[in-house]
């Protein structure tokens, strides 16, 4: 079990755990070994339970552990939790400064107890560095018990705190406690351990919103508009930062962008819109309650033809919901958001590397067609700290700003009509304020007609509402197409997913392949949907749709925009915050029944029989 | 139809100003407002400050919410960029307007019902943050598009056409945004444009969040017997507190040596704004004097006009972010974008 195991630390958030957790995966990752971490956290500052899950998989596979061969222990009140989560077989360290309670135990799992609190409170002096050393002890402990390279935890200790020798010497001090407390007391290392390897050379460590972030900063965005709220307040930050770093003159100090932190999303949303009117590229960053208030501007957006870019970063549910916890419940909202006639061009990044290149192509986007674009992102992305192919910048890029009439256009076509659409094309060309005053047209939400003059007219109103729906639908073959893994000759069965359900459901895939399972695979990456989607939906007799919400969100727009039947589809459903494992969804597939976590059918059933109808009926794809 | 093109006549009489174009050249669609409402006569009041000012159209934005007032921007400036934006929500659509390009000359238009209701927030915050911005507030104490119903502007008393009173207390716009720090606040009537022109004029070359509240008589919903917001209560209680002159940069010499000048501010680009007078115990550069003379005078029934309160020296929102001179919008993209072998440094500390 070299390489190949999971384990899982639960801590009170607030006391710097997330750190020393960072710490531990980061010096995997630097052992050359394929790594993930996921932040299961609370709302909240300090206080409640926290717990970070490390998957170490020689092979690459990153999606969340289904079962932890080791958990780490370390907030009394989750021990009940904590302690059944370890599988069969497995190992619980805890800290055993005070008894932990017998009716915990079990018989098929290794209890180590390290008394962490006890060490440290001799070792150190005052509270909070105490408890802030605790978690370096544990981080020592792994260090033996999972044979992490001890020099390169060392080494990372010294670049974090270069400058402050006597935090170095207290951090090491810390390492040591643990690290020989379990070198002393137990067999180490564990029967499942790290050997280095050499698969992280062209990787790094990121996260989507950082990565996010430096497309924005790449693609040239100058004005960024937001209000805070988890899990998007990072993308922000981390712009700022970045610009902070690479958009500041040197020597006047003056700064070559402009963020807003608004009163409300809605404002945000507006600020947006008026930039991208003006002809900056322009983004806000947001969640699930900001989208909603931000519908009004959407629609303006939308049939003034505005350019703006908009992440979602999605969370849990309505109204608060859960904030800290992932799904992808926002897929409707988004492909039709506003009221009337209107239809978006949403983007599905599945991991950071795509939240990067995602994020340049939205403003190209944005501007080629004159439109609000979504990048919808999730907590998951967003959040969690992934291994991801180094980014790289084609520095011969230049930003697709579309269709912009200057002064010399203006003085060569004469008379300008903001609507109209030169020889049937679907985008018409748009002018920006402070150019010509030959350019000048009145931007209305109001009914408009080619030239921007007020109608009520129906045909007129028309006419500019069907060149908006061409346009949409030139946009299918322009987002991002799906990733289709096809083996030759296309398999009856296939699988189609979204997102960071990636990561499960290609591994799950590759279990099933292993096992004889002939079974196709295509992730949507953009909406509307292209050519190849409506293609990989016909030619296959049985579909499975896996998301991350309650109603089959993405089923539901296969099925509206291709005519696929929604009883065609069978959806495999996860929508309880936590990012997916590969394991259930292998599983389903192979009963061939719609998956719905467990307590769903005990309250359905009965109640409608909705539910129960379009069941499809069971058999393994061959 | 909310606006009808002009035909442009050609008046060879008409005066040019430093640009050779005429208040004609000015104007925008033809007005599709009640006759009489004074909405259109801020329209009127703001082309004459912007043709005196020699401003170029192209260089303009004009920007507002929904409304009758809000509707406006379509009739003067067809030379200029408008966004009719989303009741209420101009304010956010002018700071991202300004925020892309701080070169334009960004002239908002808004109502009570859009302004003190359902725009109150974003109101607040425009001049919180402090962005340069005219914004003139057509003032007519109801919403005169959805027909007539009492806007937070209303007095105590004032009552509907049907004769139903107000009773909740009014939002003043004035007095909330000296509260709130703006750096120029004043009253006009839509009824006198001798007095509006220098303070619309005033408005644009301040920079900064510029509040100007105009009582702007409804003719069809509000402007009754009982009204407090009709032009005969308008004119009988009107209290010009601080009339001014606006004396642009060009003539400023001789705005400076003119004896005996009660109270004279110089704006950011040199002009300068003239008091012709002010009471004993007033001071439109003093902040909780101004509001407490205002009130003062409220009290007693008065509808206080003026430039009332004014601070050349707060940086506005582009000198708080210190933010480029030159606009966003033309900052060119290889000096936005750090490039691959920065991607590929930055990339280290990702290992
Ligand atoms: C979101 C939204 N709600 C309601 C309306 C309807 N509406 C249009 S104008 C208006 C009131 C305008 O009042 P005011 O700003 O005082 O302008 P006036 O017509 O009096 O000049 C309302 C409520 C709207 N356009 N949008
Ligand atoms: S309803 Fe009132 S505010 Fe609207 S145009 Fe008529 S007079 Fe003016
Ligand atoms: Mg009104």
């Amino acid at each position: 079990m070299k390489n190949d195991f999971a384990f899982k630390i639960g801590t009170v958030n607030g006391t710097g755990s997330a750190s020393a957790n960072g710490l531990i995966m980061q010096a995997i990752f630097r052992m050359g070994i394929p790594v993930s971490g996921k932040n299961v956290f609370p709302s909240n500052i300090q206080g409640l339970p926290t717990w970070y899950e490390i998957r170490v998989n020689g092979d690459g596979y990153t999606a969340r552990a289904p079962r932890f061969d080791l958990v780490v222990a370390l907030n009394p009140t989750t021990y009940q939790r904590d302690v059944a989560e370890v599988r069969h077989g497995g190992f619980l360290l805890y800290d055993s400064s005070w008894p932990l309670d017998p009716a915990l135990a079990r018989d098929d799992v290794s209890l180590l107890g390290i008394p962490f609190g006890r060490m440290c409170g001799e070792a150190f002096e005052g509270d909070r560095e105490r408890q802030l050393m605790r978690n370096i002890a544990y981080a020592g402990a792994l260090v033996a018990l999972l044979n992490i390279d001890m020099s390169v935890v060392e080494g990372m200790i010294r670049e974090q705190f270069g400058r402050k020798p006597a935090l170095i010497d207290s951090n090491f001090k810390a390492l040591r406690l643990g690290y020989d407390f379990a070198t002393a007391s137990f067999a180490c290392p564990l029967p499942f351990h790290l050997e280095r390897m050499d698969a992280t050379a062209d990787y790094i460590i990121i996260d989507g919103n950082t990565a996010a972030a430096l497309g924005c900063l790449y693609a040239g965005a100058t004005v960024g508009a937001w209000y805070p709220i988890t899990p998007a307040t990072s993308l922000m930050e981390a712009f700022k930062s970045l610009c902070e770093r690479y958009r500041v003159d040197r020597e006047t100090g003056q700064k070559r962008f402009c963020i807003l932190q608004a009163e409300d999303e809605l404002a945000a949303a507006g600020m947006v819109v008026g930039a991208g009117w003006t002809g900056a590229r322009a983004f806000t960053p947001t969640a699930g309650p900001g989208i909603s208030l931000m519908q009004e501007f959407i629609g303006l957006a939308y049939y003034t033809e505005i350019p703006a870019v908009f992440f979602d970063v999605q969370r849990v549910g309505p109204s608060t919901g859960m904030p800290t916890r992932t799904q992808q419940g926002d897929l409707m909202s988004l492909a039709y958001a506003s009221h009337g006639d209107t239809k978006h061009i949403v983007l599905f990044p599945a991991n950071p590397e795509e939240c990067f290149s995602f994020a340049v192509r939205a403003f190209d986007l944005a501007e080629r067609f004159q439109t609000p674009v979504f990048v919808a992102s999730d907590l998951d992305i967003g959040m969690n700290d992934w291994m991801c192919r180094r980014l790289t910048w084609d520095d011969g890029y230049r930003p697709d700003r579309g269709k912009v009439l200057g002064a010399e256009d203006l003085e060569r076509i004469g008379r300008f009509s903001r609507y109209l659409g030169d020889n049937g094309d679907a985008v018409a060309a748009r002018t920006l304020p402070g150019i010509d005053p030959r350019g000048a047209y009145f931007t209305r939400g109001s009914g408009h007609d080619v030239h921007a003059g007020y109608t009520e007219d129906a045909a007129a109103y028309s006419q500019v509402l069907a060149r908006l729906a061409r346009k949409l639908e030139q946009a299918a073959a322009a987002v991002p197409p799906p990733v289709i893994d096809q083996r030759d000759g296309a398999a009856s069965a296939g699988i189609i997913t979204i997102g960071s359900c990636d990561a499960a459901v290609r591994e799950a895939v590759d279990r099933l392949r292993s096992e004889g399972v002939a079974l196709d695979y295509m992730r949507i990456r953009g909406f509307p949907f292209g050519a190849e989607v409506a293609r990989f939906l016909n030619d296959h007799e049985r579909l499975f749709v896996v998301e991350q919400n309650r109603d089959a969100q993405l089923r539901a727009l296969l099925a509206i925009e291709t005519g696929t039947p929604r009883d065609a589809m069978t959806p495999i459903l996860d929508y309880g915050g936590v990012p997916l494992s590969a394991e259930p969804i292998a599983e389903a597939v192979k009963s061939g029944h719609e998956l719905r976590p467990a307590n769903y059918e005990l309250t359905s059933k009965g109640v409608s029989s909705q539910f129960t109808a379009g069941r499809s009926q069971p058999g393994v794809p061959r | 139809m909310t606006s009808i093109p002009k035909p442009s006549v050609r008046h060879p009489g008409l005066p040019r100003n430093a640009l050779g174009l005429t208040t004609r050249d000015y104007e925008g669609g033809m007005s599709t407002l009640c006759a009489g409402c004074g909405h259109d006569s801020i329209t009127a009041a703001i082309i004459q400050a912007v043709w005196e000012l020699d401003l170029p159209p192209h260089r303009a934005a004009k920007l507002s919410g929904i409304g009758c007032s809000s509707k406006t921007t379509a009739y003067f400036m067809r030379q200029s960029h408008g966004f009719n934006a989303v009741h209420g929500r101009m304010p956010a659509v002018a700071s991202g307007v300004h925020a892309a390009n701080r070169e334009l000359v960004c002239i908002g238009v808004s109502g009570d019902g859009d302004s003190l209701s359902i725009g109150l927030g974003q109101l607040c915050h425009a001049i919180r943050r402090n962005i340069n911005l005219l914004y003139v507030l057509e003032n007519n104490g109801v919403y005169g598009l959805t027909k007539g119903q009492f806007s937070a502007s209303a007095d105590v008393g004032s009552k509907s056409k049907r004769g139903e009173p107000n009773v909740q207390p009014p939002i003043d716009p004035v007095l909330l945004a000296i509260t709130l720090g703006a750096t120029f606040v004043a009253r006009g009537f839509s009824g006198d444009k001798k007095q509006l022109v220098p303070i619309l004029k005033a408005g644009l070359a301040h920079r900064g969040f510029a509040l100007v509240d105009v009582i702007s008589p409804c003719v069809t919903f509000n402007d009754h017997e009982a009204s407090t917001k009709s032009y005969r209560f308008t004119r009988g209680h009107r209290h010009e507190l601080a009339p001014v002159d606006f004396i642009p940069l060009t003539h400023e010499i001789a705005a400076a040596t003119v004896p005996g000048d009660p109270v004279s501010v110089t704006m950011h680009d040199g002009s300068v704004v003239r008091f012709r007078s002010v009471g004993e115990d007033y001071d439109p550069t003093d902040r909780d004097a101004a509001y407490a003379h205002i009130r003062r005078l409220q009290a007693q029934g008065e509808v206080v006009t003026g430039l009332l309160y004014i601070d050349e020296r707060a940086p506005d929102m582009h000198g708080v972010n210190g933010t480029i001179e030159e606009p966003l919008t033309r900052v060119p993209y290889a000096s936005l974008c750090p490039g691959n072998a920065a991607l590929q440094k930055l990339q280290e500390e990702y290992r």
